[in-house]
């Protein structure tokens, strides 16, 4: 009987485990799953609402009487603004690829030798990649601002996307799964003939694409969700949050649209980690921190 | 003939040599990487100690700017405060909540823990949308909590969540926990995928009896890896939160009291410009993280000892 009933919640035979332990943290997990998943699904109901359910009271979760009309009317706001919203979709679009791929590229070519080979400074640059995760970005903000002031680049996207590109996490990720291509790999294409480059390129960039996917679905929600930070002031440079934002400052009369850019906003990278999975869980398994 | 031994200079001078294409590949990164991470570092610890606003040049103060932070900044204190606060509840809470569910979730059979992981994980990407707890909590009787708890009769009026500082640090610390499952957590479930099973099947010939034992005893000292990294990338989530702080309770907040380091920071740096004391706040904010994530790296050393 208890077998039918664990197969019914997906839960394999194993050894050593009660079944009634097996059930409250079956319960447990289904309670804090809910608290999780709730308030997104309330974002998806909200962007169909029409107005007068948006304000109706009491209110109600999910939606009655679902319209489109919050992302028609999206695109007439914003189609009569003078920055439309393609500009927005373009500007966010351009960081986030450029930003994306970048970073993917310039962490793989730093982490190959990184995890392959020993040579003078490889320790301590890892070691400083190491201690570099232990501290939040926040913490370099004000110096970073004064570089990018010095470098010509406040009030343009390099100040976003070339930050972006040395994301150390990345590397990190990288490096430990590159630990694990066989050495006999490289070794064979180096007989062949290969130089390091094309080693790095033919033979072990092909070889990490679970990685590079990881990567990107590190990368692209915070790319994806930037509102420029302190760096960007024009109005047509602005990236799509920023207008989110500005959207949601404007009040009760928008409430249907702001619940419209919010879907737009998560749909993206959720609908991205769905894709990938698979190959991110592949990766962060060698995740793992030496001592 | 004889080649003359090779001096120390000389060797790494070869070694340098043939490593040459490991640095061309390494460069683009690593010259990024200092430019906006090391070297930084570096100009907030030395600027801690001048007295610098963009316009004048720096002046040297010495210990000034530490000695006004600590004594006679109260508002760094609240922040100071709270930042701990947050690390104290949000670090650990969000750290076993990733394991917790992560290890639940692995009893899943594949399909169903793919969807668990999704649910446990969107928040943390799809973090932009927090503002929807703004809706939740809405000061106004059309917010979801208030027109929940006048439903129910439990209150009559509306409550102020976000206005009133007897909540907001807690609503901040609750949405802060929804948010914080991420890479940690992705981590855990890969490696908790990994653990050998044969070594499972090997300690219940030698006796083990339950989950809890197998748990201590077997899949920890098994992920501690996994666990390091976690601990690293919840502790530095745990002292940085800003944002959801902005967001929900507002900048700066009532009275102060959902006000963090980074959001102290903020102000000093971004709206003050007294870059010499953000830059000491930084260095506070940089010695908690450090010190903090050594000191939780040498904890996890003894576990299933």
């Amino acid at each position: 009987m208890t077998s039918k009933v664990r197969a019914v919640f997906g839960m394999p035979k194993r050894l050593n485990r009660s079944f009634t332990v097996s059930l409250m943290l079956f319960a447990l997990l289904a309670v804090f799953g809910s608290f999780m998943v709730l308030p997104l699904i309330y974002a998806v109901n909200n962007a169909f609402k029409p107005l007068d359910e948006l304000f109706i009271f009491p209110p109600r979760f999910w939606v009655n009487n679902p319209t489109t009309e919050n992302f028609a009317d999206l695109i007439n706001l914003m189609g009569n603004s003078w920055v439309p919203l393609s500009r927005y979709i373009a500007n966010t679009l351009l960081i986030t690829i450029l930003g994306t791929a970048g970073h993917i590229l310039l962490a793989s070519a730093a982490a190959y030798p990184l995890a392959k080979y020993r040579f003078p400074g490889s320790k301590v640059l890892f070691t400083i990649v190491i201690l570099s995760l232990m501290f939040s970005p926040h913490v370099t903000a004000i110096p970073n601002y004064m570089v990018m002031s010095w470098l010509g680049w406040i009030n343009s996207h390099a100040s976003i996307i070339v930050p972006s590109l040395a994301f150390s996490l990345g590397l990190f990720l990288m490096k430990q799964f590159m630990e694990q291509i066989p050495d006999a790999l490289l070794e064979a294409a180096k007989i062949d003939g290969a130089n390091e480059y094309r080693i790095f390129w033919s033979i072990v960039m092909p070889n990490v694409k679970p990685a590079w996917l990881t990567l990107m679905i590190l990368q692209f929600p915070a790319l994806w969700g930037t509102d420029g930070g302190s760096f960007i002031y024009s109005e047509n440079l602005k990236t799509l949050h920023y207008a989110l934002s500005q959207i949601v400052q404007g009040g009760i009369a928008r409430a249907g649209v702001g619940a419209a850019v919010a879907l737009l906003l998560m749909i993206v990278p959720i609908t991205l980690f769905i894709i990938s999975q698979s190959s991110v869980m592949q990766t962060m398994a060698t995740s793992g921190m030496k001592e | 003939m004889h080649t003359r031994p090779a001096g120390r200079w000389s060797l790494l001078k070869r070694d340098l040599y043939l490593s040459r294409h490991y640095y061309v590949l390494m460069a683009p990164f690593m010259l990024i990487f200092f430019m906006f991470t090391v070297i930084p570092v570096g100009i907030s610890l030395g600027l801690s100690f001048f007295h610098f606003n963009m316009l004048e040049l720096p002046r040297f103060i010495g210990w000034q700017n530490y000695s006004r932070l600590f004594l006679g900044d109260d508002v760094f204190l609240i922040a100071l405060k709270n930042t701990l606060l947050f690390a104290v509840i949000t670090g650990p809470v969000s750290y076993i909540a990733c394991f917790l569910f992560a290890w639940i979730i692995n009893e899943l059979s594949p399909k169903i823990r793919a969807v668990m992981t999704l649910v446990f994980y969107a928040p943390s990407i799809s973090g932009n949308v927090f503002f929807i707890w703004l809706i939740i909590f809405s000061g106004d009787s059309y917010g979801y909590m208030n027109g929940f708890l006048m439903r129910l009769g439990v209150t009559l009026e509306p409550i102020q969540w976000l206005a009133d500082e007897r909540y907001v640090l807690a609503i901040v610390i609750i949405v802060q926990l929804w948010l914080s499952l991420g890479t940690s957590f992705l981590a855990f479930i890969a490696g908790l995928q990994t653990i050998d099973r044969s070594l499972v099947e090997a300690g219940t010939v030698d006796g083990i009896k339950n989950r809890w034992q197998e748990l201590w005893y077997i899949t920890l000292p098994s992920m501690r890896p996994q666990l390091m990294f976690g601990a690293v990338m919840q502790i530095t989530a745990s002292f940085a939160v800003a944002e959801i702080s902005i967001a929900l309770a507002g900048f700066p907040s009532v009275n102060y009291a959902a006000h963090t380091v980074v959001t102290h920071l903020m102000d000093f740096g971004t709206i003050r410009f007294e870059m010499g004391y953000a830059s000491a706040i930084a260095t506070v904010l940089f010695a908690l993280m450090l010190g903090t994530n050594v000191l939780t790296q040498k904890m996890l050393r003894k576990i299933g000892e």
